[in-house]
């Protein structure tokens, strides 16, 4: 399971880390995990920015208690009462396995995720 | 930023089969990953013109394929139409057609410039209709996606990504510092 910690939905860009993702998800697949991406945007806001960009996984709502799990995961913002930018790879046990946290204006990309799930998983045989 | 030591490096080296404009020998290579739908790689394509001219022989330019087909729909089937006409060898006329018409993507629109082209306009149908290209584009894209491309456009210089603003003094600092040429003001440059 990939954890994709971000600030906002809405990202200005093309191919922001989101979209990236939504891209890159067959890949995810093969190696047997599936990502869901966490920020404070309520849920209706995720169900917009989702339908809007085709997304086809999960946008979490760390919406009440505000910021709850991105703290618990140590990625909060308190500055900003945003997530982090972070990425956290768990294996099947629910350990964490791998873990990065990005400068906020950087879009880590997914080659760390890849990295991180070549070394814990067997691929999937197409 | 560009000049931060973990930035991600290219994962696919400059190789035979890219799309190449400029010298193998060229002091420093600006590798773009793109998208042919995406307004910001259209915003970026002037940019990079300008600079392909202000260069000359001292840069060698690359496109690889980047298209983020879920958020431009006719992103792939561009890319599929720029490598029909590369397999005609006229990859960079296509490129430029794309990126000049970005609002007009559709089938009839990419044949239309096949034709406006000279190219085997069947050819290129048929290429489009058996996805003879899908292949290498896909390649492109997962080579990117290793390299750690994040977005579109995404440059890499000398085969690192420069994650500063592509903005022309920008993008063109980055490239001279790179190459070790002369760094002048490029406002007379580009007049």
């Amino acid at each position: 399971m990939i954890l994709a910690f971000y600030p906002a939905d809405w990202s200005p860009v093309c191919g922001d880390q989101m979209a990236l993702y939504n891209e890159v998800l067959s890949e995810f697949q093969r190696h047997g995990s599936e990502i869901v991406g966490i920020s404070v945007d309520g849920a209706w806001c995720h169900r917009a920015f989702s339908e809007d960009r085709n997304l086809h996984f999960p946008l979490l709502s760390d919406f009440e208690p505000k910021g709850e799990v991105s703290r618990q995961y140590g990625v909060y913002d308190y500055a900003a009462g945003e997530s982090k930018r972070a990425l956290f790879v768990l294996d099947g046990g629910g350990v964490i396995r791998w873990s990065y946290v990005s400068p906020i204006d950087v879009n880590p990309g997914a080659d760390g995720i890849l990295t991180a799930l070549e070394s814990i998983a067997v691929p999937v045989p197409q | 930023m560009s000049s931060r030591v973990d930035a991600p490096r290219l994962a696919v080296d400059v190789g035979p089969d890219d799309h190449v404009r400029g010298p193998a020998v060229a002091a420093v290579t600006l590798v773009e990953y793109g998208d042919y739908e995406c307004p910001y790689c259209g915003a970026a394509y002037p940019i990079v013109k300008d600079i392909e001219r202000i260069l000359g022989d001292d840069l060698r330019s690359v496109f690889r394929n980047f298209p983020l087909t879920e958020v431009h729909p006719r992103a792939f089937q561009a890319a599929e139409a720029a490598e029909s006409a590369a397999a005609q060898g006229r990859f960079w006329e296509m490129h430029e057609r794309l990126f000049e018409n970005q609002k007009d993507l559709d089938e009839k629109s990419l044949l239309s410039y096949a034709r406006t082209l000279a190219l085997d306009v069947e050819r290129v149908q048929a290429d489009l209709d058996d996805h003879t290209h899908e292949a290498r584009i896909t390649a492109d894209f997962l080579g990117g996606v290793r390299s750690g491309v994040n977005g579109t456009p995404t440059f890499f210089i000398n085969g690192v990504r420069h994650d500063g603003s592509y903005d022309l003094d920008t993008l063109l600092g980055a490239l001279r510092g790179a190459a070790a040429l002369p760094v002048t003001p490029s406002r007379a440059e580009s007049a």
